[in-house]
Parts: structure tokens; sequence; C-alpha cells
């Protein structure tokens, strides 16, 4: 996904680096540029995967020490045994996913824990710019409507009745603006959400 | 001469006198293995890259030769000074295997027992026997531990055969438009091959070296049926399309373009490959099935090679091993846990792009050498 290289520095990694156990076994699902996963081995001494569409990315992840597989999210993570990892990452990339539904319920599986961050589409000055009459641009939306890669925007109420629904448990969320963690409201206030999932029941 | 070039090279000779036991059971008394080195191998002795060849090359990796300076390396556009595998960082060898046609011992060799050479009796060898006998040469060039060793298709099986076979002894392996097995369909392309050379009236049941002629038609045949292999249908298509040479004339000679082409190549091959060779080397493409001894598990297969870090590298348009035979490899080694990176290049030119000097290939070929170097140096 290139929606991820266009991003940094990034303020969700030291959240994500928090949600993940020294020494984990890690799957970053469109790693991009592979930076993350180049912090978490720093951070924390991960070991896994990053999976990336893209050519540049591959390369760049690569060049940047991860072991990089190149593939395509949509068709799913067949190739990995249940619970074959610690934690399975989708950082800023839910969004430009097609089939988001299919996407958790195989995170959920692969990974003992699922690490999901997404830009919040309330966060209240995308609000204001829609009320103005205009689709937000911002920090966490840097994309005009034309050219956006981002096809399932969603707000923090919205994913977790997408979790309940799935039978997904949430372990752990942290809201987000900017960089500090929000409490008052997260789903008008933060501009970045950060949730830490399980298989549930 | 491009300046980026290992220049003049010459072909060595490593005799080796103990016995050679094949995995058949047959066994030789002793053999010769020919082989180029580019390149200064270190102090630690960290730095040595082996490159294994696919079906029709040889030793000859890089460079040219004193005499004969069209005679360009294989794969020079990979190995050499400030190229991918660099040879201003390390120390590369390419070896002609056991059984080839290009100085090792092989089939045109004398059978120490009849004193004529070996022909059709030469032992059929196995990607399991060329990595034993390039262990040899690696106990010769005192190399304890390559820091990597590379090869595309049939090469790429020898590198991945390094990694189960002798892990300890390889640092990283480069397996490029490989495959874990030939598919049945793989197997009756060699066995087209096969049966042209065979059945050719000057093959004398692989004894025509002593008719002083060489089966040349079914070379020919062999190599045509196996350039096919090679390239993709689009590749065809744009180089050659229906194009005719002169006109339609209603007969059996050269009138497509591609005809002309197959034509040339396999008369070029005829000119220079063993007949003997060619069979052999086939035959060693069908056996390799590391995971036929784990009961057709290959990441149990695999389990051995984990400790061995691997790039994997597939190209879209082959259709010979495609990037699903590749996906197969990867998937085994992660479920090993191994370190592995896999690319997948979007590329035209089917299975023969891996000799090609494609910009995204050659610069993860590079990324990852580069980081080897980081971990050999003194």
């Amino acid at each position: 996904m290139t929606v991820r290289a266009m991003r940094s520095p990034r303020p969700d990694f030291t959240i994500i680096a928090g949600m993940v156990r020294p020494g984990a076994r890690v799957l970053d699902l469109g790693c991009g540029d592979g930076a993350l996963m180049r912090f978490l081995a720093g951070a924390r001494g991960v070991k896994g995967y990053g999976i990336e569409i893209d050519d540049a990315n591959v390369l760049a992840a690569l060049i940047n020490g991860v072991n990089v597989l190149q593939g395509n999210l949509e068709r799913g993570l067949a190739s990995f045994a249940d619970a074959s990892f610690d934690t399975v990452l989708l950082s800023q990339t839910l969004q430009a996913m097609r089939n988001i539904e299919a996407l958790m319920r195989e995170m959920v599986r692969v990974g003992r824990e699922a690490v999901v961050s997404f830009p919040n589409f309330r966060y209240e000055p995308h609000f204001r710019q829609l009320e103005a009459g205009r689709m937000p641009v911002s920090r966490s939306l840097p994309f005009q409507w034309h050219n956006t890669p981002n096809v399932h925007l969603c707000t923090l109420m919205d994913f977790e009745d997408l979790c309940a629904q799935l039978r997904i448990e949430i372990v752990e969320r942290v809201a987000l603006a900017d960089g500090r963690p929000v409490a008052l409201d997260p789903n008008v206030n933060s501009e970045l959400a950060i949730y830490r999932v399980r298989a549930g029941g | 001469m491009e300046p980026r070039s290992v220049g003049i090279v010459t072909a060595q000779v490593a005799r080796f006198e103990e016995p050679f036991v094949f995995r058949s059971g047959r066994s030789i008394p002793s053999f010769e293995l020919v082989y180029e080195t580019y390149g200064r191998l270190n102090a630690q002795r960290s730095n040595a890259v082996l490159v294994c060849h696919a079906l029709n090359a040889s030793h000859h990796v890089a460079g040219v030769y004193a005499d004969d300076t069209a005679a360009l390396g294989w794969w020079d556009n990979m190995v050499g000074p400030g190229k991918p595998l660099d040879t201003d960082r390390f120390f590369v060898i390419g070896v002609n295997n056991l059984g080839g046609c290009f100085g090792s011992t092989g089939p045109k060799h004398p059978n120490p027992a009849t004193g004529r050479p070996y022909g059709a009796d030469f032992p059929v060898v196995t990607v399991e026997d060329w990595v034993n006998a390039q262990a040899r040469l690696a106990d010769h060039l005192g190399i304890a531990r390559f820091a990597a060793v590379m090869g595309g298709s049939l090469g790429a099986m020898q590198a991945m055969q390094w990694a189960i076979a002798y892990p300890q002894r390889v640092a990283h392996a480069l397996v490029i438009a490989s495959t874990p097995r030939l598919s049945a369909q793989n197997i009756a392309f060699n066995e087209v091959a096969r049966q042209a050379i065979i059945t050719d009236p000057d093959f004398h049941g692989g004894h025509f070296y002593a008719h002083g002629v060489v089966p040349a038609r079914g070379l020919r045949v062999a190599r045509m049926i196996g350039h096919i292999t090679y390239l993709s249908d689009d590749v065809m298509a744009e180089k050659f399309g229906r194009d005719l040479r002169d006109g339609l004339k209603y007969g059996y000679g050269t009138e497509f373009q591609i005809e002309s082409y197959l034509r040339y190549q396999g008369e070029k091959f005829s000119e220079y490959f063993d007949a003997n060779t060619y069979l052999l080397i086939t035959k060693a493409l069908d056996y390799f099935d590391p995971a036929a001894a784990c009961g057709g598990d290959l990441a149990a297969a695999l389990r051995p090679a984990a400790q061995v870090r691997f790039l994997v590298v597939s190209f879209t348009t082959d259709w010979r091993f495609s990037p699903a035979r590749s996906r197969e490899i990867v998937d085994a080694l992660t479920a090993n846990r191994a370190e592995v990176s896999y690319a997948e290049i979007d590329a035209p030119h089917g299975h023969d792009e891996f000799l090609l000097e494609d910009p995204r290939y050659h610069a993860l070929a590079r990324a990852y050498y580069d980081a080897i170097a980081e971990t050999c140096r003194p």
C-alpha cells in the first residue's frame, strides 16, 4: 500500500510498540517501507514479516532490513496457520482495503492478537470541513477525494460495531489527536485510533 | 569491453581423487570440476558467493576470455564490479557441474573402466549430487561457509539444496525463478526434448563420439522446445507476432520469423552442447523434489534450511516456474519461521527474465547483497 509510506513520522508507532510484547512474532499487513517493523525490531525485538504489494515499498522494506513478502492482502492470509503470530498489525491500511470483514477475520485467526489503527473520519476538524461543504483533507487524510486510496473510512463507533458483529473482542483502545491520547469523547476528538483486538468467544 | 566488467578471466580446474558416490548408488573413482572466480576472498574467508548454473550455462558466469572477447559470461549483468553481486566486495565462484560439457567430468570424458568416453553410461546426476560435488570444491578452496549461494531456475534448486543439506555452510540463499518440484507439464516438455535426442539416428545409444557424429537434429529440437518454455506468449507475440521472413511460400521452409528464431537458437545450441549432458540435466530437473523425502511436506523438507536466510524472486509472466511455485517455497519457509523476503516482479519476458537486467529485480538483488556485505565485513 502506498498510503503508508506517505506518512512520517508516525505518532502511532510508540503506541503500537506498547501493544506488542517484547520478542513477539509479528506480521505487519501493508508494511509499506518497513518503517514500523524496523521500529518494532529496535524497540521491542520483534521478529516476523511485512506483507506489501507495491514494488518500490518492497525494495524500501528490504533496504530497511525487514523480511518483506510481496503479496496482495485482498487474497487473504491462507498461507499462514492459525495463531502463527503473536500479533498481526494493520497500521493505517484498513481504510484502503476492499474486503474488510474477511481481512479482520483472518487477522484474528492468524494472530493471537491484532493491532489495527485507522484515521477517524468523525474527527471534529474533518466534520467541520464537511460542514463547510468539502471532503476533509488533513494530516491523517492527506488525499483529495479524487485521488484517495481510502475506500472504507469509518469512525471509532463504526469500527467497534463491526468488531461486535464479527465477535472480535476489543482488548485495548488508544485514541490520539496531535500524537497525544484523547480521553474525552474520542469518537469526536481523536484523529487516529489504535485498537488491540482478538477473536472473541 | 564495458567498464563494470570483471574483465579477462581464466577457468581453473580442481581435481578430486576420492571417489564420488551418486545418489543413484553408482560412483566414479575421481573427478574434476572446472570453475572460475571473480573478486578476492577476504582474510576471514567470509565473502564467498557460489553462483549455480541452470540448464545450458557453465562456470563462465562473468567477464570474457583473453582468446575470445566475445564470450561474455552468462550472468555478466549481475556479477561484476559495482554490479548487484559486486566483485569489489564478494569473492564469486562459478562452477561447471558434474556431468557437464564445459570441462568438468562428464559424458565426454573417458570411463576408466573402458578407456572410452562415458557417453550415456555416465551416472545419472541429481541436484543433490551437484551440491555434494560443489561442497568438495568449497573444501578445496578453503571456504567453510558461503556468504550466499545464488541461482536462477535449476541453479536456484541448487541454492535450495545447499540450504537443506549444508545449512551451516551457507548464510543466504537467493532463489530466483524456481520451483520446489517440476510439474507434470514441466516433465513432459523435458521428455519431448529427451526423445528428440534419443531417437536421433546419430545418437547411437549415447556413444556417438566413437562414430564421429553428434545428434545435432535431436539437440536442435530439444533446444527449440526448451526455448518456447523460457519465453512468455506476450513477448513472443511482441517480438515475432505472425511476421513472415519473405511472404508465404506454401511449403515447409522457414516462413514465420518465430520459426527462423527457434531454428537459429537450435542450430547454435547443437554446435556447442553435449547431447548426453542435456539428457542428464533434464533428469536432474525432473528428479528434484525435496518434499518427496518428507511425504510431500515441503515445510518439513525445508526445516533444516530455516537457519539460512532467503531471498525468493519470481516473475509474473514465467509460466514454466510460475510465481505460485515460488510462493510454495516461501510458505514452507515462513511455516518454519525462516528469515525470508519474497518479490514478485511484474515483467513481460517469462522465465528468461531472470537473466535480463530488469531494474526492479536488480535493485532488489543489489539491496540484498548490500546487507550481506555488511555482515561479512572484517
